[in-house]
C-alpha cells in the first residue's frame, strides 16, 4: 500500500499543470481518488465532512449488486445444462458456465461506458465521475444472456451519450442510464431481448435442446395466456419457491428475488437506498395486483397479487433501478408518490399490455421523467402550508 | 415616394436571405419550428425528399403572394387571409403529389394536408413577408423551406439507412455484406422519439461549431 502511494506521489508532477501529461490529469485524479481518499476539502462554502464520497457509495452499491450477479451467473449455467439435458451438472459446473458468458457482456459495458466516460472528462476537463460504475454493472445484470457483444456496446454508448453526457454527466441526468441501454435494445433489438428463445443460454441456436423445453419467463407464459385467452395461466417453470429463489430463465441479474433482497439489506443498512422508495413500489405493485384480483377479467388479472412482486425485474428495478439518487424524487413525500406509481404503472403496463410483458422498464423510465414534478408540487404543499400558518400566527 | 435604385435580382442582401437558413439561422435546428413533420415524415428518405420539395414551393409561393396584396390585406383579419393563400397552394400540392407519385403520397398521409399549419410558412409570412417585396419574400421562403428540407433530408438519409438499411428503397447494407457478419438494424430508429434525438444530435453539431448560436 505504501509503496503504492509513493509511485503515484512519484508521477504525480507528470499530470500537473505544466507538466509533461498535463491533458490526461482528469485520468490520474480518477484513478488517484480511486485507490485513495482524497486529502482535499471543499474550501468555501458552508459544507459536510464525510469520509463516505461518491466513489465509496459507488462502491457499496455494487457490492450489493454482488449477491444477485453471483447467481446469476450460477443460474445461467444451470438453464442452460437444464436446456441442453445435463442433469448432473455441479454447482461449480453451472457456475463457471455462467461466469464466462456473463463476464464478456461485463467487460464490454465497462470497457465502452468508461471509456466514453474518460474521453468526455477529459474534453471538458472535469473530473472523472464514478457514477459509471454502477451503471456499469447494471446494464449487463439486465440483459439477456445470448445478446451479441455489439449490442451491449452500442446500447451502452447510448445510454452514457444520450442519456448521460448530454445533460452534463454524473448527477445531471434524467433517466436511469441503465434502463435507458436496457430501453435501447428492447426497441432497437426487439428480437434479441424478447419472446421465449433468447433468455437461456445456448437455446436461441436450438443445437442440442431437449425436446419440449421452452425458455419461456413467468412473464412470458402470464402474457401469453392473455393473447391466448386462457382460462389460466401455464407456469412453465416451477412454483413461486423456484421464482423466489431465482431458479428459472431471464435476464442476468434479475432472477432471484432472494439474493436481490440479500442486496436491498445492504443497501438499506449502510443508508445509501431510500426505503420509502423500495416499500412504496412493493406497496405499489402489491395493491394494484389486488385491484386487478377484484376486476378478474382474464388469468393474468387472476394471479395471487404477490406473484408479480417476484416475476419478472420487479424486485430488481425496485431495489437498484427505483432508488437510483440522481433520477427519483428528492423529497420525502415525493418518494411516497414516485415509487408508489413506480409499482402502480409497472403491473399495469404488465397486464394490460401483453406486447410489453416488462412494465418495470417503462415504468421507472416513465417515472424517471416525472420526478421534477412531484417534487415541485411537494414544495409547493409545504410553502403554502408555512405560508397559512405564518398568517395564522399574526 | 421617390424611386428607389434598383437592386440586382441576386444582390448580396437577396443571396444572403436564400443562404442563412441553411445555417445561422435554419428553421429547424435554431428557429425550433415545424419540429412534428420533421418528426413524423422521415423514417424514409423518398418521403422526405417529397415533403421538403413540396414545403419549398408553399412556403416560397405563399410568401410571395402574401406580399403582393400585403397592402391590401386589412390589420384584423391578416391570419384568416395568411391561410386561405397557405391552403390553396396546400390543396394544389396535395393534388400533383395524388397525380404523379401516389405510393408517396400515400405514407405522406395527413402531412401533406397539415403543411398549413408548419409553423415555418406562417413565421415567415407574419416576420418577413408583410413587411416586404414579393422577389426578397419569395427568397426567403424559398430558402426557409429549403433550410427545413436539408434537415428532414439529413434525417431521412441516417433514419433509412441505419432503420431499415437501405436508401431511396436500394438495399445498400445487404448489398455490401453487413448482414452476413451479424449486424441487425436498429428498430429504433424508425420509430419517431429517435428522430427527435437525432434532431438534438444535429443541434448539438450545429451548436458545438458555431458558438453565437449557444444562449446565455
Amino acid at each position: 500500500m505504501k509503496r503504492l502511494r509513493e509511485l503515484i506521489d512519484k508521477i504525480k508532477p507528470n499530470f500537473e499543470k505544466g507538466g509533461k501529461f498535463e491533458k490526461l490529469h482528469s485520468t490520474f485524479d480518477a484513478f488517484e481518488t480511486f485507490l485513495f481518499v482524497p486529502n482535499r476539502v471543499t474550501r468555501s462554502g458552508s459544507h459536510i465532512r464525510d469520509c463516505l464520497d461518491l466513489k465509496r457509495v459507488m462502491i457499496v452499491v455494487v457490492v450489493a449488486l454482488l449477491p444477485a450477479l453471483l447467481f446469476g451467473m450460477y443460474n445461467t449455467g444451470l438453464q442452460h445444462f437444464r436446456a441442453m439435458g445435463v442433469a448432473d451438472a455441479s454447482v461449480w459446473t453451472c457456475f463457471w458456465f455462467g461466469f464466462l458468458k456473463v463476464l464478456p457482456i461485463i467487460i464490454v459495458s465497462y470497457v465502452v461506458g468508461l471509456g466514453i466516460e474518460f474521453i468526455s472528462a477529459q474534453i471538458r476537463g472535469h473530473e472523472v465521475n464514478e457514477g459509471f460504475l454502477v451503471s456499469g454493472m447494471l446494464i449487463p445484470m439486465v440483459m439477456p444472456v445470448d445478446i451479441p457483444l455489439w449490442m451491449v456496446a452500442v446500447a451502452t454508448a447510448f445510454a452514457v451519450i444520450i442519456g448521460k453526457e448530454v445533460f452534463g454527466g454524473t448527477g445531471m441526468n434524467v433517466f436511469n442510464p441503465a434502463l435507458l441501454a436496457r430501453a435501447f435494445v428492447f426497441f432497437g433489438y426487439t428480437p434479441y431481448i424478447s419472446g421465449e428463445k433468447v433468455w437461456v443460454a445456448g437455446l436461441s441456436n436450438g443445437t442440442g435442446v431437449v425436446d419440449g423445453f421452452s425458455g419461456a419467463t413467468p412473464l412470458t407464459d402470464a402474457a401469453s395466456a392473455v393473447l391466448t385467452k386462457a382460462d389460466q395461466v401455464q407456469w412453465t417453470h416451477g412454483a413461486p419457491i423456484d421464482w423466489f429463489l431465482g431458479t428459472i430463465p431471464g435476464c442476468i441479474g434479475e432472477t432471484s428475488t432472494l439474493a436481490i433482497l440479500i442486496g436491498a439489506v445492504i443497501l438499506l443498512w449502510t443508508g445509501i437506498a431510500s426505503w420509502r422508495i423500495m416499500l412504496s413500489v412493493f406497496a405499489g405493485g402489491y395493491l394494484t395486483g389486488l385491484l386487478f384480483n377484484l376486476i378478474g377479467a382474464n388469468a393474468y388479472m387472476d394471479i395471487p397479487a404477490y406473484y408479480h412482486l417476484i416475476i419478472g425485474g420487479f424486485a430488481f428495478g425496485a431495489v437498484f433501478m427505483a432508488t437510483d439518487p440522481v433520477t427519483a424524487s428528492q423529497t420525502n413525500t415525493g418518494k411516497f408518490i414516485y415509487g408508489f406509481l413506480i409499482g402502480f404503472l409497472a403491473v399495469m403496463i404488465r397486464v394490460l399490455n401483453p406486447g410489453y410483458p416488462e412494465g418495470m422498464m417503462l415504468a421507472i423510465l416513465f417515472m424517471n421523467a416525472v420526478a421534477p414534478l412531484i417534487d415541485y408540487y411537494v414544495v409547493q404543499a409545504n410553502i403554502r402550508r408555512r405560508n397559512r400558518r405564518l398568517k395564522l400566527a399574526k | 415616394m421617390s424611386k428607389q435604385e434598383k437592386e440586382p435580382l441576386f444582390s448580396a442582401k437577396n443571396m444572403k436571405l436564400l443562404t442563412a437558413p441553411f445555417g445561422q439561422n435554419n428553421p429547424i435546428t435554431v428557429q425550433i419550428l415545424g419540429i412534428c413533420s420533421a418528426l413524423a415524415v422521415t423514417a424514409k428518405l423518398k418521403p422526405a425528399f417529397v415533403m421538403a420539395l413540396s414545403v419549398i414551393v408553399v412556403t416560397g409561393f405563399s410568401s410571395m403572394i402574401i406580399s403582393l396584396i400585403r397592402k391590401g390585406i386589412p390589420n384584423r383579419i391578416r391570419i384568416i387571409v395568411q391561410l386561405v393563400v397557405v391552403a390553396a397552394l396546400v390543396i394544389l400540392v396535395d393534388q400533383v403529389l395524388k397525380a404523379f407519385v401516389y405510393d408517396v403520397s400515400k405514407q405522406l398521409s395527413v402531412f401533406v394536408g397539415l403543411i398549413i399549419t408548419n409553423c415555418i410558412i406562417m413565421g415567415r409570412i407574419e416576420a418577413f413577408a408583410l413587411g416586404n417585396k414579393p422577389w426578397p419574400a419569395f427568397l426567403d421562403g424559398v430558402g426557409n423551406g429549403m433550410g427545413y428540407g436539408m434537415i428532414l433530408i439529413i434525417l431521412g438519409f441516417f433514419r433509412e439507412l441505419l432503420g431499415s438499411g437501405t436508401l431511396w428503397g436500394y438495399p445498400v447494407l445487404e448489398k455490401i455484406g453487413l448482414y452476413n457478419i451479424g449486424y441487425v438494424n436498429n428498430g429504433l430508429m424508425i420509430l419517431p422519439p429517435m428522430a427527435l434525438i437525432c434532431v438534438g444530435l444535429i443541434i448539438w453539431f450545429q451548436r458545438s461549431r458555431n458558438k453565437n448560436l449557444i444562449e446565455k
